[in-house]
């Protein structure tokens, strides 16, 4: 019924991941955690609550997806104990 | 039962990444966890031309996975008594219709279908993300502006009157829940929401939402230019269910312990405030002081 509701009278979209692109490419700095500085407990995990894109997981040791990630910077600069740095460039590899 | 730890909040997101809305958006933040209070399959967005139209993506892709309805600029409140009609009149229940708008379409294109919603008691939450101005289409003045602030109609002078008092008009309408929230603030934000749904009639949330390429600051200092908001006493946080008001979160910590940062500390680092004198910055400063005293005494008064 839905389905067919949106065939006949309206213009709706779909959900998908990447509406915008890869919005990874955006990024000029690049995230990166190291995980013996991460406390690695659930009791933290401000870098998932104040990323605005929610591309950082909640399970660790944790993980950022890089494709999406658009490089602000807020997961290094609100983690407690400095252990999200921002390297230059889109790309781990850019950086090794 | 107030949220006290990031871990406590869903994880699921509602919200697919990759989207249009810039790096660092306030606005985004605030959906995000807006948006985890609320049931996937039971809430129907409503929003008018903004940043928040963008964020929803082009057809036929959409990142949001909730319903959500397009509507012109002015025509948001009128739009959702539609919906609350339209589900009432084919017996649907148990849906949460939230409307999600801009301060340029809520304190000033909006405002008529905005207050007549309100008017007749319509059961829906009303949203309104406070980036300051028309950032859409490049940061023009809004009545949400605060005053000192240079924007794109407001080059040479900057904005020379205050913000609107847009919850006073709002509050007028009595409604049985209001409350001002920040992204800066998550899980005060969160909890607001939940509460918000849990209510029925009309509902009014209004949420501080810092713009970095509007405001004129880095990108990563999203959140500390929220907090600073809040410990300026530039936005302040709390709700009033039926009459009563009461600080909550950080602004409730604050009337206990005592401000400490100005709105010289604030200003300083958005270059939307570079022209501003310091007269402006005193004439700010005693506006926000005026509004924090009153608040803070309203809070003594329906919590003594
Ligand atoms: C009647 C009408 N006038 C102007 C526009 C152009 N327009 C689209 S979005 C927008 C700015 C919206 O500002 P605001 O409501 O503050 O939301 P924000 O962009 O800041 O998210 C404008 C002026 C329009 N879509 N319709
Ligand atoms: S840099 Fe920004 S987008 Fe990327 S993970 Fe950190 S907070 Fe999220
Ligand atoms: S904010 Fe830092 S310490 Fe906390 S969970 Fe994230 S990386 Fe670990
Ligand atoms: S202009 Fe501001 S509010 Fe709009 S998407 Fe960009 S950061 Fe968000």
């Amino acid at each position: 019924m839905a389905d067919k509701i949106r065939e006949t009278i309206s213009a709706a979209s779909k959900p998908a991941p990447g509406e915008a692109g890869r919005t990874g490419d955006w990024r000029s700095q690049t995230p990166f955690i190291d995980h013996d500085k991460c406390s690695q407990k659930d009791t933290c995990l401000l870098c998932w609550l104040y990323c605005p894109d929610g591309v950082v997981g909640r399970d660790f040791p944790l993980e950022i997806d890089l494709e999406y990630c658009k490089g602000c910077g807020i997961c290094a600069e609100e983690c407690p104990r400095e252990a999200i740095t921002m390297a230059e460039g889109k790309t781990r590899d850019d950086v090794a | 039962m107030a949220t006290k730890a990031a871990r406590e909040l869903p994880s699921q997101e509602l919200i697919l990444p990759g989207t249009r809305s810039c790096a660092a958006c306030g606005l985004m933040l605030t959906y995000r966890h807006a948006l985890k209070a609320l049931d996937e399959g039971k809430t129907i967005v409503a929003v008018p031309a903004s940043c928040m139209t963008v964020l929803h993506g082009v057809y036929p892709i959409t990142p949001v996975k909730v319903i959500c309805i397009n509507n012109p600029f002015a025509a948001t409140g009128a739009s959702v008594s539609g919906i609350v009609a339209g589900l009432k009149a084919v017996g649907k229940e148990g849906y949460t219709v939230v409307a999600f708008a801009g301060d340029g379409g809520t304190y000033d294109i909006g405002i008529q279908s905005l207050s007549g919603a309100l008017e007749r008691g319509t059961n829906f939450i009303y949203v309104c993300y406070d980036n300051e101005g028309y950032m859409n289409t490049g940061t023009q003045r809004s009545s949400a502006s605060p005053a000192g602030a240079i924007t794109t109609t407001t080059p040479v002078l900057a904005k020379l009157q205050h913000k609107k008092d847009m919850i006073g008009i709002v509050e007028a309408h009595r409604i049985p829940y209001i409350a001002t929230a920040s992204p800066a603030f998550p899980l005060d934000l969160y909890d607001k929401f939940v509460t918000a749904k849990s209510i029925s009639g009309s509902r009014y949330m209004e949420v501080h939402a810092p713009c970095p390429p509007g405001w004129g600051f880095p990108n990563k200092d999203l959140i500390k230019m929220g907090k600073l908001a809040v410990d300026s006493g530039i936005h302040v946080l709390y709700e009033i269910r039926d009459g009563k008001f009461s600080l909550t979160s950080r602004s409730l910590r604050l009337a206990e312990k005592g401000r400490k940062k100005s709105v010289a500390d604030y200003v300083v680092g958005q270059t939307r405030f570079r022209k501003i004198s310091d007269e402006q910055v005193r004439r700010l400063q005693e506006f926000c002081d005026e509004r924090w005293e009153e608040l803070v005494k309203r809070h003594n008064k329906d919590n003594g």
